[in-house]
């Protein structure tokens, strides 16, 4: 039996590609909303955290109804001649619209567990904003952010459901691995399915140990890490 | 060298409305908590902006809500030092001293930072990080970090209310010397009024987000112009009173009158006496002087605080009492054997006289 790999790259590229955008995204959300000002905090809260409690199915149907021929963005798109439904953005897409709240979650704690005076002595001792954010509250916030790094590409490795209604399941194209358990299990490969899980799990758990092991190393400051 | 401030500000169940003075002696800002006091300090680094009025620091304009002026909180090169410290805590003492010079070359940056360490004896702690440190590490590194900028006024938020009371006396001093070399304004808020004394020239005394005196500091705890400052500063016996005759006052809460030296108390509604100034004496004929009952004794380390009521007024319980004596312990260890009745006098010299 010959394993076809290619679930194996597309399910790395998608994940990697996926927890790139929402470390941008995530902590961008995240830092607006614990240190920006402005209105509509609570409604973009709302809709960032809402693919975490719907179920996968609906989150791709409702990407589906964007995305596709009649949506807004799926209409936008086709102007230029592009369409992403079925094609591997389409993955990217989804893998980051459900791994965005994990981050953005994660992160927004870590934020708001910086004390507000040493940002404020920060500013008093004439640090922009800017180098506030690069200075103190990213390295201070590191543990926290890590986590949620962990756990965003956790689940975006693991997406099945939006992914499976907005990109469909084409081997070599669209089809992760989540979808070729799916397939395998489905088609009566047991041996298939196992090996794929097993894949799953050496590439979370070493992704796992490696960030714990960086986090460590690298918080001699933090007493709760040390110690 | 000096700082005008005179802002308003408007919250919901809360309004900051002060204005005042100060120049390159250090002012005290004394006053129970959320009276304003931080509130001010702040708005004068820039972290809050108050809805009107002006700042202006060494003839510079920081703030101005005519002329449209609200410098940002960097551009306003104050020196703010917070109650917990607010240290980086991922940055050695070193860096956090440098923090705020990072702009300048090397070779000055660095030679500024040993300075510095070197004025607040940390130098062995330069690799440090700050949970490492002691609260009276935490203080002297969070001190460097501020005096190393070389800011135009120095603004003192509670610094010394997180430590104990050994480490507390020791950085007191230690501030007083850095007093004395700084050269410009220096604002110093706190709660504790020995402490606010001992460290500041001038005082100003704040309630409900206004300034309610301001002076000198002897004449602030000696002669408090209002009934508020004369708590504030720890007056114990007060008392509303009414005129008899040309000599002669009515304490109202004492139920007793007083005589008092000849001088112009027209327009004062309030008089009192500070605990200690209350004598015990034997001679009950000497002027001002009421026999008396003893409705409570407390102790502390070196000196003992009667609480007494005027004779003939009932009470003798726990709580009903008119007026408080602080005496030394030695003292009250002979007073305790005199006959009743005893005899308490409320010397005219040491009657002070102020508005409600």
């Amino acid at each position: 039996m010959t394993l076809d790999l290619s679930p194996l790259w597309i399910s790395l590229k998608t994940a990697s590609t996926a927890t790139v955008i929402t470390i941008i995204l995530g902590i961008a959300l995240a830092r607006w909303m614990v240190f920006g000002g402005g209105k509509g905090k609570e409604v973009i809260d709302t809709l960032v955290i809402m693919p975490m409690v719907l179920p996968p199915t609906v989150v791709g149907f409702a990407l589906l109804l964007i995305f596709g021929k009649s949506g807004a963005i799926g209409q936008l798109l086709a102007t230029v001649g592009a369409s992403v439904v079925f094609s591997w953005p389409a993955t990217v897409i989804t893998a980051t619209v459900v791994a965005i709240p994990l981050m953005y979650r994660t992160a927004r704690g870590a934020f708001e567990q910086i004390e507000v005076n040493s940002i404020d002595a920060a500013r008093v001792l004439g640090a922009s904003d800017w180098y506030i954010f690069w200075r103190i509250i990213i390295p201070v916030s590191l543990p926290g952010i890590i986590a949620g790094i962990i756990l965003s590409f956790a689940r975006a490795l693991g997406e099945f459901g939006a992914t499976i209604m907005l990109a469909g399941n084409i081997p070599g194209k669209t089809q992760t691995i989540p979808l070729a358990i799916f397939l395998a299990v489905e088609s009566g490969e047991t041996q298939t399915a196992f090996i794929w899980a097993g894949i799953v799990l050496l590439i979370s758990l070493s992704a796992i140990l490696a960030m714990n092991y960086w986090s460590k190393i690298q918080y001699k400051f933090d007493q709760r890490v040390r110690s | 060298m000096d700082l005008v401030v005179d802002i308003k500000k408007d919250y919901k169940d809360f309004k900051l409305e002060i204005k005042f003075q100060a120049n390159q002696e250090t002012m005290g800002i004394l006053g129970a908590s959320g009276s304003g006091k931080s509130m001010t300090l702040r708005s004068i680094a820039g972290i809050v902006i108050p809805d009107r009025g002006r700042i202006v620091l060494n003839g510079r304009t920081l703030f101005d809500s005519e002329k449209g002026i609200n410098l940002s909180v960097q551009e306003r090169r104050v020196g703010l030092l917070f109650q917990n410290y607010a240290l980086f805590p991922n940055l050695t003492v070193r860096e956090n001293i440098a923090f705020g010079i990072r702009k300048l070359p090397g070779v000055e940056r660095l030679r500024r930072v040993e300075e510095k360490m070197g004025a607040m004896q940390i130098n062995h702690l330069h690799d440090k990080y700050p949970y490492q440190l002691s609260g009276g590490e935490q203080q002297r590194t969070a001190l460097a970090r501020t005096l190393v900028t070389e800011p135009g006024c120095l603004l003192l938020d509670e610094p010394f209310s997180a430590l104990d009371n050994h480490i507390r006396g020791q950085l007191e001093k230690e501030l007083l010397d850095i007093f004395a070399s700084y050269d410009g304004v220096t604002l110093f808020v706190t709660h504790n009024l020995e402490e606010c004394y001992r460290v500041s020239k001038n005082i100003l005394v704040m309630d409900k987000g206004k300034a309610i005196s301001c002076g000198c500091r002897d004449e602030v705890f000696l002669t408090p112009p209002n009934v508020k400052t004369a708590m504030l500063t720890g007056c114990k016996n007060i008392s509303a009173m009414g005129r008899v005759n040309k000599h002669t006052v009515k304490a109202v809460e004492w139920g007793c009158n007083l005589e008092v030296d000849e001088q112009n108390i027209d327009g004062y509604t309030h008089l009192g006496i500070r605990e200690h100034h209350v004598t015990m004496v034997d001679d009950g004929d000497l002027p001002n002087t009421f026999p008396c009952r003893v409705s409570r004794v407390v102790e502390t380390p070196f000196s003992v605080t009667i609480f007494l009521k005027i004779d003939g007024r009932g009470g003798g319980t726990d709580r009903d009492y008119d007026i408080q004596v602080e005496t030394s312990k030695e003292a009250y260890a002979l007073q305790r054997d005199q006959i009743y009745p005893w005899y308490v006098q409320i010397k005219p010299a040491h009657l002070f006289f102020m508005t409600e």
